[in-house]
C-alpha cells in the first residue's frame, strides 16, 4: 500500500510538468544579393546577439538568400544548442568560428529569393519541434525573380514569429517613399496571411533586444 | 404625446400629479395593514437567522477557545513540567557532583582544622623563666658600695647576668622564630580552607538558585494545573511572543535557503538540462536544487530529532539509543555529503558565470581588455564554496525555531480565528439590528406617505374609543 502511494506521488509530480515546449529555434536569413552584400557586417552583429542570449536547449541556423533560396545547401550553419550550460557554450563558439569563416566569402547573389529562403526557414523551424519559432530577414525585403523561379503561391508560416531586420531604404525608395511603405505593407499582409503569429520591422540595431522578444 | 399618456388630465400636468398622489395614497392606505405585515415578517425573516447565526457563531467561538485553552495548558502542563525535570536534574547532577564528597570534604576540613589547632598551641608563646637570681642580685646591690669584694661579686654577677641575658634572649628569639615559622606553615592550610569553604558556598548558592528556579516554575505549574486566567494569559502571551520570534528566524532561515538555491539553481542545469520546465516559468534544474535544499532541512530535522533536541516526530522518541545514534550519523554524513556537493556545484556556477562572460567578451563588438584580477578575483569563487559548505548545516538549525513556530502557531491560529468567529457573530449581531430598525424605518416612512388618510382615520376614530385603542396596539406592534 505504502509502495503504491509513493508510486501515486510520483506520477503526480511528473504530471504536474509542463507540456509546452520551452525551447527556442531562430532562422536566419541572410541577404547577399546585390549591394546588400557589404551589409553583412551588420549580419555579423545579429548573429552574435543571437548566440549571447539563446538559451542551452535552442536551435539556430543562419541561411543567405540567393537567386534560389529553397535548397538546404544555402544554410551556412545551424546548431542545437546542448541543454548542459557549458557545452552549449562550446558549439556557440564554434558556431561563430564558422559563421566568421563563410559569411565574408559569400558571392553576392543576382537575383533575391527571400519567399524560398522563408519556405526553407519555416521547413527547418518546424522540424526542431520548438515551441517558439522566429525567422529574421536580414533584408531589404526588394524580392527579384529571375523569370523560371515561381514562388507567386501561398506560403505556410504557421505560428512563426517573422521578423525583418535592417531593411534599408534603397534609392528609388527615396525617390518615392511610398514604395518603401509598400513594400512592407505587402511583405506584412503575405506574411499574416501565410499564418505567422507576429509581423515585425527592426531597422535600429541598437534595439535588438525587440528580435526574441515575445509580443 | 407619448410623455403625456400619463396625465389624466390633459394639458395639466399639475392636477394630474395632484390626483395621481390622492389615488396613490389611498391605495397605500387600503394596503396599509398587509403591507405593515408583510414588512415585519420580512424582518423577522431576515433578523432570525442572523439572531440564530450571531449565537451559533458565539457558541463555536466559546468552544473554540475552550479548546484553544485546553490545548494550551496541555502544552504549557508538559513544558513546564519538562523544565521542572531539568531543574531537579541539575540539582541532582550538583547534588551527586558536589555533595557525594562531602563526607570527605567534612573529613578533610576537620583535619585541617585540627592540624591548624595543634600547629596554633605548638606555636603559643612560653614566657621566659622566672629570674629567680633577681632577688640575690637586689640584696648584693643593697650592700654598701665602696666594698672592693662586693664590687668584684656584683661584677662578676653583671657578667654572669649578661652572659646568661644573652643566651635567654638567643633562645628566647630562636623560639620565635620557630614559632613564626609554625604561623607561616599555616597560611597554605587556610588557603585550602579558604578555597574549600568557597567552593562549598558556591554550590549551596546554586543549589539556592536552583530551588528558587523550582520553586518559581511549580508556582507556575500549579497555576497551570489550576487552569487559571492569569496562567491562560501567561502562556498566550509567550506563544504569541514565541511565534514571533521563531516567524523571523524562519524568515532569515529562509533568506539564507533562497541564497543557497541562488548559488546551486544554475550549476545544477548542468545536471538535469537547461530545456526541461515544471510549470511556464520553473526549470527543472531549479526545482531539483530546491529540492536539494530541502533534502538538506530534512536532514538537519532528522539529526536535532536524533540528539533529542527537538521533538517534531513522536517516534524519534521512542526509539532506543543505539538506532538514535546510527540515525544521527547516517544524517549527518548525507548533510556533510551534500554539503559538499553544494560546494562543488558553487565552484562550478562560477565557472559557468565564467565561461558565459568569456563567450559574451569573445561575441562584443568591441573586444575588451581581459580582466585579471589575480588572487583577488578567486575570493569571490573561495567565498561561494564556503558558503555552499556552510549553508546547509546553518539551515540543518532551522528544525528548533520550525517547531517552536508549529507550536506557537496552533495558539496563536486558535486566538486568531476565535478572535474572526467573534467578529463575525458581531457582524451578523448588528445586520440584525439594522434589518429590525429598518424595518421600524420603513414602517415609519409608510405612515408618512399616507399621513392625510391616518388624519382622517384619526379625526374619525376620536368618536369612536374602541378604534382608538385598536390603533394605539397596532402602533405598538409596529414598534415592537
Amino acid at each position: 500500500m505504502r509502495r503504491l502511494l509513493v508510486l501515486a506521488g510520483a506520477f503526480l509530480l511528473l504530471s504536474c510538468g509542463d507540456s509546452r515546449d520551452h525551447r527556442h529555434a531562430v532562422y536566419l536569413l541572410v541577404d547577399t544579393s546585390g549591394t546588400y552584400a557589404q551589409e553583412s557586417a551588420k549580419a555579423q552583429l545579429i548573429i552574435n546577439y543571437l548566440l549571447g542570449t539563446l538559451q542551452p536547449g535552442d536551435s539556430l541556423a543562419v541561411a543567405r538568400v540567393e537567386s534560389r533560396s529553397f535548397s538546404e545547401k544555402d544554410i551556412i550553419a545551424r546548431a542545437t544548442f546542448d541543454t548542459r550550460p557549458s557545452q552549449a557554450n562550446a558549439q556557440k563558439r564554434a558556431f561563430r568560428d564558422r559563421i566568421d569563416a563563410n559569411l565574408k566569402s559569400i558571392a553576392p547573389s543576382r537575383y533575391t529569393d527571400i519567399t524560398g529562403g522563408m519556405i526553407q526557414g519555416a521547413e527547418y523551424l518546424n522540424e526542431t519541434g520548438a515551441g517558439r519559432k522566429t525567422l529574421i530577414v536580414f533584408s531589404d525585403m526588394q524580392e527579384e525573380l529571375d523569370k523560371v523561379t515561381r514562388r507567386n503561391f501561398p506560403i505556410n508560416l504557421k505560428d512563426i514569429r517573422v521578423v525583418a531586420v535592417n531593411v534599408v531604404k534603397l534609392n528609388t525608395d527615396n525617390v518615392d517613399p511610398r514604395r518603401y511603405l509598400g513594400r512592407l505593407e505587402d511583405w506584412k499582409k503575405r506574411v499574416e496571411a501565410a499564418g505567422a503569429s507576429e509581423w515585425r520591422v527592426i531597422n535600429d540595431l541598437e534595439r535588438l533586444d525587440a528580435l526574441l522578444a515575445r509580443s | 404625446m407619448t410623455s403625456q399618456h400619463w396625465m389624466l388630465v390633459p394639458q395639466n400636468p399639475a392636477l394630474s400629479v395632484l390626483i395621481l398622489l390622492a389615488l396613490a395614497m389611498l391605495f397605500l392606505y387600503a394596503a396599509r395593514t398587509p403591507m405593515h405585515t408583510l414588512i415585519r415578517s420580512s424582518a423577522r425573516a431576515l433578523v432570525g437567522p442572523l439572531r440564530l447565526g450571531a449565537r451559533s457563531l458565539v457558541a463555536t467561538a466559546n468552544a473554540i477557545a475552550c479548546r484553544n485553552k485546553a490545548v494550551l495548558l496541555a502544552y504549557g502542563r508538559r513544558e513546564t513540567g519538562q523544565r521542572i525535570e531539568r531543574e531537579f536534574e541539575r540539582v541532582g547532577a550538583l547534588v551527586t557532583r558536589e555533595l557525594q564528597g562531602y563526607p570527605a570534604l567534612q573529613r578533610k576540613l576537620l583535619d585541617e582544622i585540627t592540624r591548624v589547632e595543634e600547629d596554633y598551641r605548638k606555636c603559643g608563646e612560653v614566657p621566659p623563666p622566672p629570674p629567680e637570681w633577681v632577688e640575690a642580685v637586689a640584696a648584693m646591690a643593697s650592700v654598701k658600695s665602696g666594698n672592693e669584694m662586693v664590687q668584684r661579686v656584683l661584677d662578676e654577677v653583671r657578667r654572669s647576668v649578661d652572659a646568661i641575658h644573652d643566651k635567654a634572649l638567643a633562645e628566647y628569639r630562636k623560639s620565635c622564630e620557630s614559632r613564626h615559622r609554625i604561623l607561616e606553615g599555616f597560611m597554605p592550610f587556610w588557603r585550602s580552607l579558604d578555597k574549600t569553604l568557597g567552593r562549598v558556598d558556591r554550590n549551596i548558592s546554586a543549589l539556592q538558585a536552583s530551588a528558587t528556579a523550582v520553586d518559581a516554575h511549580m508556582q507556575r505549574y500549579e497555576q497551570i494545573v489550576a487552569a487559571t486566567d492569569r496562567a491562560e494569559h501567561e502562556l498566550t502571551v509567550s506563544a504569541f511572543t514565541q511565534f514571533a520570534i521563531s516567524l523571523l528566524v524562519v524568515l532569515v532561515a529562509a533568506g539564507g535557503a533562497f541564497i543557497n538555491f541562488k548559488l546551486i539553481a544554475l550549476p545544477m542545469s548542468e545536471m538535469v538540462g537547461a530545456g526541461d520546465y515544471i510549470t511556464g516559468t520553473l526549470r527543472t534544474s531549479e526545482v531539483a536544487a530546491l529540492v536539494i535544499i530541502l533534502v538538506e532541512a530534512s536532514m538537519g530535522v532528522f539529526l536535532l530529532e536524533a540528539l533529542r533536541i527537538t521533538h517534531l516526530f513522536p517516534r524519534f522518541a521512542n526509539l532506543g539509543d543505539h538506532v538514535r545514534r546510527r540515525i544521527f550519523w547516517v544524517a549527518l554524513t548525507l548533510l556533510v555529503t551534500l554539503a559538499g556537493v553544494e560546494a562543488a556545484l558553487a565552484l562550478m556556477r562560477d565557472m559557468l558565470i565564467a565561461d558565459k562572460q568569456a563567450l559574451l567578451q569573445s561575441l562584443a563588438t568591441v573586444p575588451q581588455p581581459a580582466v585579471t584580477d589575480g588572487w583577488v578575483g578567486r575570493i569571490p569563487t573561495a567565498g561561494q564554496m564556503v558558503l555552499g559548505f556552510m549553508l546547509p548545516f546553518a539551515l540543518a538549525f532551522v528544525a528548533i525555531p520550525l517547531e517552536s513556530l508549529i507550536h506557537a502557531s496552533r495558539t496563536v491560529g486558535g486566538v486568531l480565528l476565535a478572535g474572526l468567529v467573534r467578529a463575525s457573530a458581531f457582524g451578523l449581531r448588528l445586520a440584525s439590528n439594522l434589518a429590525r430598525h429598518a424595518s421600524r424605518v420603513a414602517i415609519a416612512v409608510y405612515d408618512v406617505a399616507i399621513v392625510l388618510p391616518l388624519l382622517v382615520e384619526r379625526a374619525v376614530a376620536a368618536k369612536s374609543p374602541r378604534r382608538m385603542t385598536d390603533d394605539i396596539e397596532d402602533a405598538e406592534e409596529t414598534h415592537a
